[in-house]
């Protein structure tokens, strides 16, 4: 059957609407056996969606998809698995009440009806795991898993089902540079055992060394394809977003002021009540911007939930804004003393799902005179401020009445940040403000943080993304194990230095 | 109170303890198989009075007992068809939704008991069970061993609940679609049939509580349970989702139920406080949630209707 051609999978011609987008146009998209495919596009492209229609979650509205060579109709997910495809979703599909091995079993025939057979799931996890070299405790609640050990499971789920044709939704999101390059090995190996894989990431660099061929999509077409040894990540960059993109920031020199944001011998504890900051001191001045690099889980979380008032500090700890000492406040008050905060979890931390765009970005004011008159909300107002800021900022979304959680991941963040910029904050906490956005938006979001850094706000940037920290920062911390572990200045931060100071490696370097 | 303190007193009284924990278990195991794959049923107590009237008004005409047993159940499932085609193929809103099957179920337990039968008359009840040689342990023999069949039942599906969830691939389904509908979607486990099948679970169970509670009372009137079935809500929030614990709220439940009704008729209390002591059960059951207030979950996606859109 595939002799026709070695095409392992073809949609041809794939289109879909939703309300008001066309989020997939006419769409040609193939995978070899054996092949790398990578889909490369900004936010809201189609990407998710032509995978989500591969994969039987959406129906498309024209189009055809040949499998091996057959028309195929997929119409739920449990078609897609018994035709062997296996996805790795944009978020994570595990129930982390369960073990790891329940969480691949789950929807699987048992070979014990009606009981569960998870001795023998485990054994072969066990195999799984050895074969590919993906190390995990099949008895191990999820839960108490690690992002990087998560990702593992979501692949052996996929290979316990033995998927031949694999589609990873951004997989590399949230995982460290080092559990990157591990996966990819991973990923190298099961195309060279003849799978097909579909890879979708924002990572240009990622991009360029995994795929064996590039089809870029932007506004739901296809607008190129290519091979990595026929391009370059700047002509990728200009593809997918139409006109050059700057990839790596440059930092006018700029005039340091005052301290803005201060923090004396802080100290916080995490969820399970052990010390995840421990003892901290740094200030951020105004007119700079304060990176913190370090691996996830070093107590970044910790810090900027404590400074932004979300998680209480331990006694002795002092945390100021413009000089007045906010401990104890709550998030109001800090606000007030011109914070501003852009959250890691974009849903629900920095914006309700189920609010329309509008309303998400009056979240913070929405009980100024701006917008309320004589106790009612002026809608009016409203509508005007949002449309300003939605262009502005350039969000992609069909109108601000648009409920929030049907735009991508990228527009979402943009929403928060016209949010939190727009007040003019005097300290700004960014936390990821660019984790899973699109090079086009990211190079916006950067652009916005150095001209805020130009109005003299004091940034503290939180970001797992070491390039970002290092082309964004006038100093870097670096956290390791809840301690800040050195401070160098932006000129004097290496890649490999802060590298191996992120790990921990002290000795080498002058602290 | 040493007339308390005496062995007849204190085995009868956990006798009747055991006994009025039977229609509260029921329902509790009933709701937390329901709750644990995302379903929240707020009808259990109209569930209750509709199959306890149900099954007392059969026993009434035929004289069958276990006909009665089937109809109650049968009650039950008509019950959760409905209540499922409810919450889960229209997605409506499941807490108020359950408010209105209990207050169809008060409404027409009610309404069919004045059309049919007018004022309560006695029936027989459950016959008691004695299990050979356990039966004749002194002090736990009677309250443990001396049984209906129903009280059998409810205890022995504590473990065969904690079996379904745990060891089952259908328990392993109901547990993710409570947890992460999404996921389990994702893996083709079908999200609906899962929670249609719990929810019937849970109703059939409501449906045998009730037939427990009016078949051992042997006399049926109108709001009979006054209340019982959201007691066992709430005892599955108090057992923690887990069924042993869902057990000993139960058992508190009945212990201090049967206590006051013993100091009652022992004269311990007075009369004059008599209806205040009846909301002991209730004080000692918050009493109790509040000391126990454990830092653990609920299901994640419980009463989060699920659509794939
Ligand atoms: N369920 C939905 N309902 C309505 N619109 C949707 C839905 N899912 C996606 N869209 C819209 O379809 C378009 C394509 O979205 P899609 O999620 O496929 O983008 P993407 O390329 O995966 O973006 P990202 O890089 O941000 O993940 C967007 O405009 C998005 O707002
Ligand atoms: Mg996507």
């Amino acid at each position: 059957m595939n002799d026709q051609s070695n095409n392992l999978l073809e949609m041809r011609g794939i289109t879909k609407y939703f309300p008001g987008v066309v989020a997939n146009s006419d769409v040609d998209f193939d995978v070899r056996y054996g092949e790398v495919h990578t889909l490369l596009g900004e936010n809201g492209a189609g990407k998710s969606t032509l995978v989500k229609i591969l994969f039987g979650l959406y129906q498309a509205d024209k189009g055809d998809l040949l499998l091996r060579g057959e028309k195929m109709e997929i119409s739920s997910p449990s078609d897609a698995i018994s035709s062997r495809i296996g996805m790795i979703h944009q978020h994570f599909m595990l129930v982390p009440t369960l073990t790891v091995a329940e969480n691949v079993a789950l929807g699987m025939p048992s070979t014990r009806r009606p009981l569960t057979d998870l001795d023998k799931v485990s054994k072969r996890i066990s195999e799984i795991s050895e074969e590919h070299g993906l190390t995990v405790n099949p008895s191990e609640t999820v839960a108490h898993l690690s992002v990087g050990e998560r990702q593992r499971v979501e692949i052996i789920k996929a290979l316990y089902r033995d998927a031949e044709l694999l589609v990873l939704d951004e997989p590399t999101a949230v995982l460290t540079p080092k559990e990157v390059d591990d996966l990819f090995v991973i990923l190298r190996r099961m195309a060279d055992n003849g799978r097909g894989l579909i890879f979708i990431s924002h990572k240009l660099r990622e991009v360029m060394s995994l795929s064996d061929r590039i089809t870029v999509l932007r506004n739901g077409q296809v607008v190129g394809a290519t091979t990595p040894d026929q391009t370059s990540r700047e002509e990728l960059a200009q593809m997918m977003v139409g006109r050059a993109v700057r990839l790596t920031p440059d930092l006018p020199p700029n005039e340091v002021k005052e301290s803005r944001l201060s923090l004396n011998n802080v100290s916080v504890k995490n969820d399970s009540g052990t010390l995840a900051v421990d003892n901290v001191s740094f200030e951020v001045r105004a007119g700079e911007i304060l990176g913190i690099a370090g691996v996830s889980g070093n107590g970044q979380r910790e810090i900027a939930e404590a400074i932004a008032g979300l998680r209480t500090i331990e006694p002795d700890g002092l945390i100021e804004i413009n000089g007045s000492n906010v401990s104890d406040t709550n998030t109001r008050s800090r606000r007030d003393q011109g914070l501003g905060f852009i959250p890691e979890e974009r849903v629900p931390d920095g914006a309700i799902p189920e609010f329309t765009v509008g309303e998400n970005l009056i979240l913070v004011d929405h009980e100024t005179d701006d917008f309320v008159s004589r106790g009612l909300f002026s809608f009016d107002k409203i509508s005007e401020h949002s449309s300003q800021l939605v262009s502005d900022f350039n969000v992609k979304t069909p109108s601000v009445n648009t409920p929030t959680s049907s735009l991508s991941g990228g527009n979402i963040q943009k929403v928060i940040l016209a949010r939190e910029l727009s007040a003019s904050p005097s300290v700004l906490l960014a936390c990821q403000p660019t984790r899973g956005v699109d090079i086009g938006a990211a190079e916006y979001i950067h652009n916005r943080l150095i001209e805020q850094r130009e109005l003299g706000t004091a940034t503290l940037l939180i970001s797992e993304d070491l390039d970002e920290v290092l082309g964004l920062s006038d100093r870097v911390a670096v956290m390791y194990e809840g301690k800040v572990i050195a401070v160098v200045s932006g000129e004097d931060a290496e890649r490999e230095k802060v590298g191996l100071l992120m790990a921990g490696v002290t000795e080498t370097v002058d602290a | 109170m040493s007339d308390f303190f005496t062995s007849s007193v204190l085995v009868a009284t956990f006798a009747s303890a055991i006994r009025l924990a039977t229609p509260y278990l029921l329902a509790s195991l009933g709701e937390t198989i329901g709750q644990r794959s995302g379903v929240l049923n707020l009808g259990v107590d109209g569930v209750m009075l509709l199959s306890a009237f149900f099954s007392y008004w059969t026993v009434l005409q035929t004289g069958n007992l276990w006909l009665a047993v089937v109809v109650a159940l049968a009650v039950g499932i008509i019950m959760g068809v409905l209540y499922g085609i409810i919450t889960v193929f229209f997605e409506a809103t499941q807490g108020i939704s359950g408010i209105g099957i209990f207050i169809f179920g008060l409404g027409f337990s009610d309404l069919m008991f004045r059309q049919q039968v007018g004022t309560p008359k006695p029936v027989q009840r459950l016959p008691s069970v004695d299990i050979p040689v356990l039966a004749d342990i002194p002090y736990i023999g009677e309250p443990l061993f001396q049984r209906s069949l129903l009280t059998y039942l409810a205890f022995a599906l504590v473990p065969l609940t904690f079996l379904l969830l745990n060891k089952t691939t259908f328990g392993l389904n109901i547990r993710s679609v409570g947890e992460n509908p999404q996921a389990a979607d994702s893996l083709g486990v079908s999200v609906e049939r899962t929670r249609f099948a719990a929810i019937l679970i849970g109703n059939s169970l409501a449906g045998l509580a009730g037939a427990a509670l009016v078949l051992q009372l042997g006399i049926f009137q109108p709001n009979l349970t006054q209340g019982m079935g959201f007691i066992a809500v709430a005892l599955v929030y108090f057992g923690a989702w887990r069924p042993l614990g869902v057990m000993g709220g139960a058992l508190l439940y009945g212990l201090v139920n049967a206590t006051v009704l013993q100091w009652k008729s022992l004269g311990i209390i007075p009369v004059s406080i008599s209806d205040l002591a009846g909301m002991a059960p209730a004080i000692v059951t918050i009493g109790a949630l509040i000391l126990l207030a454990r830092r653990v979950n609920a299901p994640a996606a419980l009463t989060k209707p699920f659509s794939r859109h």
